[in-house]
């Protein structure tokens, strides 16, 4: 199997008034092709800014400060300013204009809010019309609406609606859009961040059962970006997990679920509500994450962690292999 | 007997229409947001309502603190109907009845001290003297977990972390004693990891205040923790209601049932086994007839196109408007 996907030691960091906070530090992982990686954490842990940087779209003043993103491109596309060439290609040496070119084509992303990321003064055909011709100048007009509905039917929405403004669709359907018009240009990695979470459960079971047939369809290797553990345990088959821009915990699904390593891991899951267990107890993780412009030294779960140790005040722990298969960051499993 | 108790309540919100529009049309349309709706509040216990969004659930909980007044029905709280009173009656009356609103940041005034807004709610009442509220506003604080409350008092809202903002929100609706809390989505804004501490201080507020709580929700998933009856609404009406086991573990109506099974569980080996309802809710304009769910049933007969069914119950607690029962 080869790789979607590589991240070597990224980093990612915002220049605020207040100083440099480090969104995303040092984050090394691999994809394989046609897998469903999941992204979980709390707010602010820096699992969208990553997802982004994947794309190159951090918004100011955000920056890559540091590392490389390697994906796997399977022939030559051509360019105006440098062909790009196939095989692993760093994306962080690209130019704007590579980079452009890549985007939709090669990589994806479906963005958070589906309610203000559709242009109110255009038809839904008129989205799909010039996504389609940004890419391919030379195609129909008609030629491109088709591709469009095409896409759309597959999700459950009438190909005749693509003369419709956003504002006449709900919000599941307008999701479905956002859906689409990733899906359109045939992408190989496609990342989508918290697609379904404005969402009533129907509609988003609905999504993420089309979202399945589709990766399946159009082969696709699939970030999933989300806070909602539910969500990954129906959909993802690698679950990474971040704390405070920093990967904790990487391993299979049935893993993570079952004997997740970092205490960060384990107590996220004894805190999500589960629908067929109405007696588990509920617990909630002290205290709060820590500031990112001012880190603190150590593994940044330590003062919240309870099994905190004095090396855990002072170390980074590395990211090494766990009993399970997968890679976790924790003191506790150090020297085996 | 029923703290609150709302009967064959309607709610109906005329639609806004343009000049030229309502010369050529005769009738105004209504959106029928809440359309007969009974329901039985016991003192002391915590009901969950649910139901997707535009199910009407948020209205019927501003209806039993009358934030909104009913078009037609009564409200009985304490034996005496509030459907219709105003004035001083009302600002009495809110004195025992209390809403939380959703989003604990936009219920927050951004210019005003938490503190202060926690006390503001005793000065439109015209309780106490400034020092009195202060000292009662305090004594609130700490009572939400935000202690010591000294420190937190004079904190403006974005000084506070989202599980924080949500204690004061708390705060505020406890302030005044208050018998009867409606909670509109208290969780729905925080992450997973204080969820469980929030819903903690709720269960103990309503411990040490002797709280009936209405917890307004559509994770369905957290409602099963807190709740001890459930109601389930559909398009303006409640379809089923019952114990949260008779709901969650035998559900009749095939809504429910869907519902239910539509939630991610939160372990990769519990596949879904249910059927998802295809479709979406539809406008509450102009609602299907007969039964409001037939067109998405998948056990739809010919009678439920014509007959809306009944809400009637069908074991001791467990109500159903469906014909299959």
């Amino acid at each position: 199997m080869t790789n979607a996907l590589r991240i070597q030691d990224l980093t990612v960091e915002y220049k605020t008034r207040r100083g440099v906070a480090r969104a995303v530090d040092r984050i090394r992982l691999s994809l394989e092709e046609n897998r469903t990686l999941g992204l979980a954490g709390e707010s602010g842990c820096g699992k969208s800014t990553l997802g982004r940087a994947i794309m190159r779209l951090v918004p100011y003043p955000g920056q890559i400060a540091d590392g490389n993103i390697y994906i796997n491109i399977d022939e030559d596309i051509p360019c105006k300013e440098g062909d790009i060439p196939k095989g692993e290609v760093d994306i962080t040496e690209l130019n704007e204009e590579q980079m452009r070119v890549l985007r939709g084509k090669e990589i994806a992303y479906i963005f958070q809010d589906p309610m203000t990321s559709l242009n109110p003064m255009l038809t839904i055909g008129s989205h799909f019309v010039q996504m389609i011709r940004a890419h391919d100048p030379e195609i129909e007009k008609e030629e491109a609406l088709d591709r469009g509905k095409e896409v759309l039917e597959g999700l459950g929405i009438l190909p005749e609606r693509v003369t419709d403004y956003p504002h006449q669709f709900s919000g599941g359907m307008r999701q479905r859009v956002m859906i689409g018009l990733g899906l359109v240009l045939r992408p190989r990695l496609l990342i989508s961040d918290e697609p379904t979470t404005s969402l009533d459960v129907i509609v988003e079971a609905q999504i993420l059962e089309q979202m399945a047939e589709l990766k399946k369809k159009f082969n696709l290797t699939m970030i999933l970006i989300t806070h909602n553990l539910g969500v990954l345990a129906q959909t993802a088959d690698d679950i990474a997990i971040m704390y405070c821009g920093r990967l904790v915990e990487l391993a299979s699904v049935e893993n993570v679920f079952e004997a997740p390593q970092h205490p960060y891991a384990q107590a996220l899951l004894l805190s999500v509500p589960d629908v067929t267990k109405p007696d588990k107890k509920l617990v909630w993780i002290p205290g709060a994450p820590p500031d990112l412009v001012d880190p603190i030294p150590g593994c940044m779960f330590n003062p919240r962690c309870p099994m905190a140790m004095d090396i855990c005040k002072t170390q980074v722990p590395p990211l090494i292999e766990s009993e399970t298969g997968g890679l976790v960051a924790c003191h506790l499993y150090g020297g085996k | 007997m029923a703290l609150i108790e709302a009967k064959n309540v309607k709610m109906y919100f005329p639609v806004q229409r343009g000049f030229i529009d309502s010369l050529f049309k005769g009738e105004t349309t209504f959106v029928r947001a809440i359309d007969d709706v009974s329901l039985q509040i016991e003192k002391g216990e915590t009901l969950g309502l649910a139901g997707e969004s535009g199910s009407g659930k948020t209205t019927m909980g501003r209806l039993c603190v009358r934030l909104l007044k009913p078009t037609e029905g009564q409200i009985i709280y304490d034996g005496e109907d509030i459907a219709d009173i105003r004035g001083k009656e009302l600002r009495l009356l809110r004195r025992r009845l209390q809403f939380t609103f959703q989003d604990p940041t936009s219920s927050l005034n951004p210019r005003l001290s938490v503190g202060k807004a926690i006390a503001d709610a005793l000065k439109f009442q015209k309780l106490g003297t400034p020092a009195e509220r202060k000292e009662k506003a305090e004594e609130v604080l700490e009572k939400v977990g935000l202690s010591p409350a000294s420190s937190f008092y004079d904190r403006l809202p974005h000084q506070l972390s989202g599980g924080q903002k949500q204690r004061v929100v708390f705060g505020r609706a406890i302030i005044m004693d208050p018998e009867f809390v409606v909670t509109d989505e208290p969780v729905a804004m925080v992450d997973v990891s204080i969820k469980a501490q929030l819903l903690e201080l709720m269960l103990d507020l309503k411990k040490d205040l002797d709280l009936t709580y209405l917890f307004i929700s559509h994770d369905l998933a957290t409602a099963r923790h807190v709740c001890d009856r459930i109601a389930i609404m559909y398009l303006g009406r409640v379809i089923e209601l019952g114990d949260r086991n008779q709901v969650y573990e035998n559900p009749l109506h095939p809504y429910t049932v869907g519902l239910i099974g539509a939630i991610p569980v939160p372990d990769p080996k519990a596949r879904r086994s249910e059927a998802i309802p295809p479709g979406e809710i539809p406008s509450p304009i102009d609602p299907p007839s007969g039964c409001r769910f037939h067109p998405r049933c998948p056990k739809c007969m010919e009678k439920c196109k014509t007959e809306d069914p009944e809400f009637r119950e069908v074991e001791t607690g467990h109500s159903v408007a469906c014909h299959l029962f």
